[in-house]
């Protein structure tokens, strides 16, 4: 009984903001198993909300996706469509887990394993409320780029071993994007530790908190370097995480479904689960980065809601973004993907270091504003008007068959 | 600390057998990486033994170790690609065209 | 953060972290398709990696992991496809000259490990359990190591031109070579 008040005492200290929430339930067990239980407690939430998350977001995406392609969604299982997440679960569950004759077996069996596993590793970081982070590491955002950056041998790993052609050529193409896309990915997030000086999320997330008597937030998106850093790292969040318009490595048109073409079954889900669960962390690392973590937007509201709800919240939002995003752009090409992480991308969050560092150094408000903002204005025009080539668009034409 | 210098000792040969007996120009480079690596756990080693109190070289020896590493495999990979590009082989023993 | 969250003692922790290391390390050596050479390097990496961590050295192990397992490990697939195609080797894997090799390896490892064991260094306490913080080392990179970083620095950009030219393909291919 007495744990069982600690586990309650415990989540109802989580879920209001409460410092050390870990404390009753461990107070509550012997001594010895104390650091297991701690460890269990940061990773059960985890494993509970992320997959749920990722499970409803899998029938909004179709739905939302559906609207923007003028039609209905799924709206057969359970009210209003919405279990059917349970049923498409089901269905790879008890799918025939079918492996080409022709593949390295081992390898085949372990790459959806090594995906899913440093994606989920990723959240271990992430501050999702005042005093919600699963480990406050000091490297924090170390951790997060070090770990991530394994699931692109998984990809790679995913690919090769299916021994078909389409497979392979997807799995380069997503090791070559996720690699090219990486550098702006971690630059914009540079721009973020020069400003605080820590790679804590932590700390990152707390130096956001607006102060008493302010009207605004001191978010960083607030900021022109910021809101540049977070457009850049947005865009790059998006390469990573193969969504469309980036979503080359598995354009149907062209090769099929990439690098899990030769996938079925429970290993298929876990790669669109580990696809998933990614694009809630890099989200999550921009919206600690950029957006204010768990902060509200305006100082008045800080007490309004728990913490916890305010980082949920954006990240719903995100994820309503990246859904809009995919009903609405179409496919990139590969030298237009390449060409924009290296010609345009990188120059670019070098360039938003650069202006991060002048907002640092410039003491008065009106001038830095002005400086940051014609830096990263004057260098957009450049870099994205003058230097990309460019097509005339004429007068367009429709044709009709005959 | 015996063990983290012996440990180290046996990557190290690993990696010089790998590269005295392959044939293989890239499995030479990876036991050249499997070198570097003993070397790595030899400074860490070292500076969790040593006697200074805020020492830290033997870490950024590590970390400058680390980031020379990677160059080295970008050049090297490189000119292993540029040898296949020219002889179509990058077997070893094989380039031997300046054999007298 | 020693001996982990389970009640193991920290040396086994450690005689399985080297085990992993040693064991990828010979199979990433030994065997025949390259690529399964590359994964096994990787898993050998991670491992040290982990023994990093286990040494409270946590920045230099996330640096391990960054680097090796994310950068060189991707160059070196991509290389191994680029030149091989990525299948197993046809004839044999080994040099001609590989007995020598190998014993040569196996000597120095006889001699190398006899000198470790009869040096006096070993026998000191470890001083440094305690993990320097990310500020810390920046401060003393900015400061004590300002002229090692910057060398680094202008390496690491010769490299990554140096191999970009290395690597760039002749801008026009003759006709009669057949690509």
């Amino acid at each position: 009984m007495e744990p069982l008040k600690g586990l309650l005492s415990t989540l109802w200290k989580a879920l209001t903001d409460q410092p050390d929430p870990k404390a009753p339930f461990l107070e509550s067990i012997p001594e010895d198993y104390r650091s297991l239980a701690s460890a269990v407690l940061s990773v059960a939430p985890i494993l509970m909300v992320f997959p749920l998350l990722f499970a409803l977001t899998t029938v909004l995406e179709r739905k939302g996706l559906g609207r923007i392609q003028n039609r209905l969604g799924p709206n057969r299982v359970g009210p209003a469509g919405f279990l059917q997440f349970a049923a498409d679960g089901l269905k790879t569950l008890t799918k025939e887990d079918v492996v080409p004759r022709a593949a390295d077996r081992v390898v085949h069996f372990l790459a959806p394993i090594a995906l899913v596993i440093p994606v989920l590793l990723t959240f271990a970081v992430l501050p999702f409320g005042r005093n919600l982070a699963p480990i406050d590491l000091d490297a924090g955002l170390l951790f997060f780029f070090a770990v991530s950056s394994a699931t692109e041998l998984a990809v790679f790993m995913a690919g090769w071993a299916s021994r078909n052609k389409y497979s392979l050529l997807g799995a380069l193409r997503a090791v070559a994007q996720m690699v090219s896309y990486e550098i702006p990915l971690v630059l914009a997030a540079l721009s973020v530790v020069m400003i605080t000086g820590t790679l804590s999320l932590s700390a990152i997330a707390a130096a956001q908190s607006p102060t008493p008597g302010s009207f605004l937030a001191p978010w960083y998106v607030f900021t022109p370097w910021g809101l540049m850093g977070f457009l850049l790292f947005m865009i790059a969040a998006c390469a990573e995480a193969n969504r469309s318009p980036f979503d080359l490595p598995e354009g149907e048109s062209e090769i099929i479904a990439g690098y899990y073409l030769e996938y079925s079954g429970f290993k298929f889900a876990l790669f669109f689960l580990g696809e998933y669960l990614g694009l809630f962390a890099s989200s999550g690392l921009a919206i600690t980065l950029f957006l204010g973590g768990w902060n509200a937007p305006f100082a008045f509201m800080q007490g309004w809601l728990p913490s916890w709800v305010w980082f949920f919240a954006k990240l719903a939002t995100l994820i309503a973004v990246f859904i809009w995003i995919r009903g609405t752009l179409p496919r990139v090409r590969m030298d237009q993907l390449m060409g924009l992480a290296w010609k345009f991308m990188i120059p670019m969050t070098l360039l938003t270091l650069v202006a991060a560092g002048l907002w640092h150094r410039l003491p008065s408000a009106p001038l830095r504003w002005v400086a940051c903002t014609a830096l990263l204005a004057g260098a957009f025009l450049v870099l994205g008007r003058v230097l990309m080539p460019r097509t005339r668009h004429g007068r367009r034409v429709y044709r009709y068959a005959d | 600390m015996t063990f983290y210098l012996a440990l180290s000792v046996l990557l190290f040969c690993v990696g010089l057998a790998g590269v005295l007996a392959r044939r293989h120009a890239i499995m030479a480079l990876i036991g050249i990486e499997l070198m570097l690596n003993a070397a790595n756990i030899n400074f860490i080693a070292f500076w969790r033994h040593s006697s200074a109190a805020d020492d830290l070289s033997g870490m950024f020896w590590m970390i400058f170790s680390v980031a020379i590493a990677a160059a080295e495999a970008a050049v090297g990979l490189a000119l292993v690609i540029l040898v296949f590009r020219h002889r179509r082989s990058v077997r070893l023993d094989e380039l031997e065209s300046l054999k007298g | 953060m020693e001996g982990g969250f389970i009640a193991m003692p920290t040396d086994v922790i450690l005689w399985i972290l080297g085990g992993l290391i040693l064991i990828s390390a010979v199979m990433s050596l030994a065997l025949r398709n390259l690529i399964h050479c590359a994964l096994f390097l990787m898993v050998c990496f991670l491992g040290l990696a982990g023994l990093y961590l286990h040494l409270n050295a946590v920045f230099s192990g996330l640096v391990q992991a960054l680097v090796y397992v994310g950068a060189v490990g991707i160059i070196l697939i991509f290389a191994i496809l680029l030149t091989e195609g990525g299948g197993t080797e046809t004839g044999s894997h080994l040099g001609s000259q590989w007995r020598t090799g190998i014993g040569l390896a196996v000597l120095l490892a006889f001699a190398l490990l006899g000198a470790v064991s009869n040096s006096p260094q070993t026998t000191q306490a470890a001083r440094h359990t305690e993990e320097p913080t990310v500020r810390e080392i920046g401060l003393k990179l900015m400061t004590d190591y300002l002229l090692p970083l910057q060398t680094i620095g202008l390496l690491l950009t010769a490299a990554a031109i140096g191999a970009v030219v290395l690597a760039m393909q002749e801008p026009k291919p003759r006709k009669d070579e057949t690509p």
